[in-house]
């Protein structure tokens, strides 16, 4: 009786840690390497992909206690596959806990990164395309488009997950490597497929550099080569309707990334709204793994 | 039944393009690299240090896909090769930057320009440098 009873309890927690579980087995069983190409952006996309046969799973989180809003906390998962070395797939699952309010899931995206020309240039260029079929109580802020305030998240959940958006979102990223420093551009446009909307805009812009250049000899954890500082600038461009960007958020962002060991990665970004369509700050923090060579677990010769 | 042919081909064209383009290296990048590129010598080639910087770096960048010794995976080439002892330094420096995209292998140009060259200074302690290197 005792033992059922235990087993009613422990059986769906453990089942609850199970990510925790795996995640200590890749720990244990991943080749110690840190990720050291990929800059520190949250919302800008660079010219780097993944690399081929490699799936990062990324969980990168929002926190935020707007004004006249209730306090939110959004997590999205993301699972980053490199297909090819010019071709990257990804798909996203995404939630937000309200306080006061509710816990709900939003939705979910699927996306592709291309990159089109087989060398370095001065400019990288790469394609982006998404599907999303995120409800409109999603509080990701994965990018910003359209004419959007932080005041439609006074909202409750249970209304407005009933308003779904099904949409195609392009991108052009623009992405240049110079000296250690990254600069990247992210031109956005996002059409509702499953309603009459005009076109929305968005933009984000991004540099970033790491703090030492070169290598050291010694393996080490803490040494400045594995630390990323930039910034990041991001927000809406209205829509075809009403283009510019005084009628939507704006943000600006310090931004750090710490490649430890094991392929993984911490990201930090408090981003501070530049107007008054947007929260004062967005608290964002995310935890990146790569599984190196996933390919590999599925081929006979290894 | 013209969309449902058209879908199989396409799952087909899936499936079969990562073996296509992970095709088995086969030095034909070795005639792309400009003549000023491949002059380049590494300015790290004098400094004792740089080939363990280069090995942890080529540990956590290269290894995954080349093996931790460079002694290749898969159909992944190995870098203890007759290739990579006539390459020059300017070459070798030019295909880690640009990566042979269409082929397999990432462009690692978002990797600061030292940490190439330290990778590079590891890569030629494995292999006999060549006298005769192409020039």
């Amino acid at each position: 009786m005792l033992s059922a009873s235990l087993l009613e309890i422990a059986v769906p927690r453990l089942i609850r840690l199970f990510p925790l579980f795996a995640f200590a087995g890749f720990l244990v069983l991943a080749p110690k390497a840190t990720a050291q190409q990929e800059p520190p952006y949250f919302v800008t996309y660079s010219s780097v992909l993944e690399e081929p046969g490699n799936l990062e799973i990324e969980n990168q989180n929002i926190a935020a206690s707007p004004k006249n809003a209730n306090a939110f906390f959004a997590p999205t998962v993301e699972f980053e596959y490199g297909v090819t070395a010019w071709w990257t797939a990804e798909a996203y699952v995404q939630g937000q806990t309200t306080k006061n309010d509710s816990a709900i899931f939003t939705g979910f995206r699927f996306e592709s990164r291309f990159r089109p020309l087989p060398r370095e240039y001065w400019i990288n260029p790469v394609l982006y395309v998404e599907y999303e079929d995120v409800n409109a109580a999603d509080k990701s802020f994965l990018e910003i488009t359209g004419n959007t305030s932080i005041t439609t998240l006074q909202v409750s959940n249970a209304a407005l997950r009933k308003e779904v958006e099904r949409s195609i979102e392009t991108k052009l990223i623009l992405s240049s490597n110079a000296k250690g420093w990254n600069l990247s551009e992210n031109f956005i446009a996002e059409k509702a497929v499953n309603e009459s909307e005009p076109w929305e805009f968005g933009y984000a812009l991004a540099a970033a550099h790491p703090l030492a250049l070169a290598g050291s000899g010694k393996p080490c954890v803490f040494c400045r080569q594995n630390f990323d500082a930039g910034a990041e600038l991001f927000g809406g461009l209205g829509t075809t309707d009403g283009f510019g960007w005084k009628q939507t958020q704006q943000y600006a962002a310090p931004t750090v990334a710490f490649n430890a060991p094991h392929g993984l990665t911490f990201k930090f970004s408090p981003e501070f709204g530049l107007n008054d369509n947007s929260a004062t700050v967005l608290w964002r923090f995310g935890a990146s793994y790569e599984i190196q060579q996933f390919r590999d677990w599925f081929r006979r010769s290894k | 039944m013209r969309a449902s042919l058209a879908c199989i081909a396409l799952i087909l064209a899936f499936l079969l393009l990562p073996v296509v383009c992970l095709a088995t290296a086969d030095g034909s990048w070795l005639k792309k690299v400009p003549q000023a590129d491949r002059a380049r010598t590494n300015p790290y080639a004098a400094d004792p240090t740089a080939i363990a910087a280069g090995r942890n770096l080529f540990r956590n960048n290269c290894a995954k896909c080349h093996g931790e010794n460079a002694e290749g995976k898969a159909n992944r080439p190995s870098l203890k090769s007759k290739r990579i002892q006539t390459a020059t330094d300017g070459d070798l420096a030019w295909l880690i930057k640009n990566g042979e995209a269409f082929k397999g292998m990432p462009g690692w140009g978002a990797l600061p320009e030292p940490e190439r060259w330290q990778i590079i200074s590891y890569v030629r302690s494995l292999n006999t440098p060549a006298p005769g290197a192409q020039q």
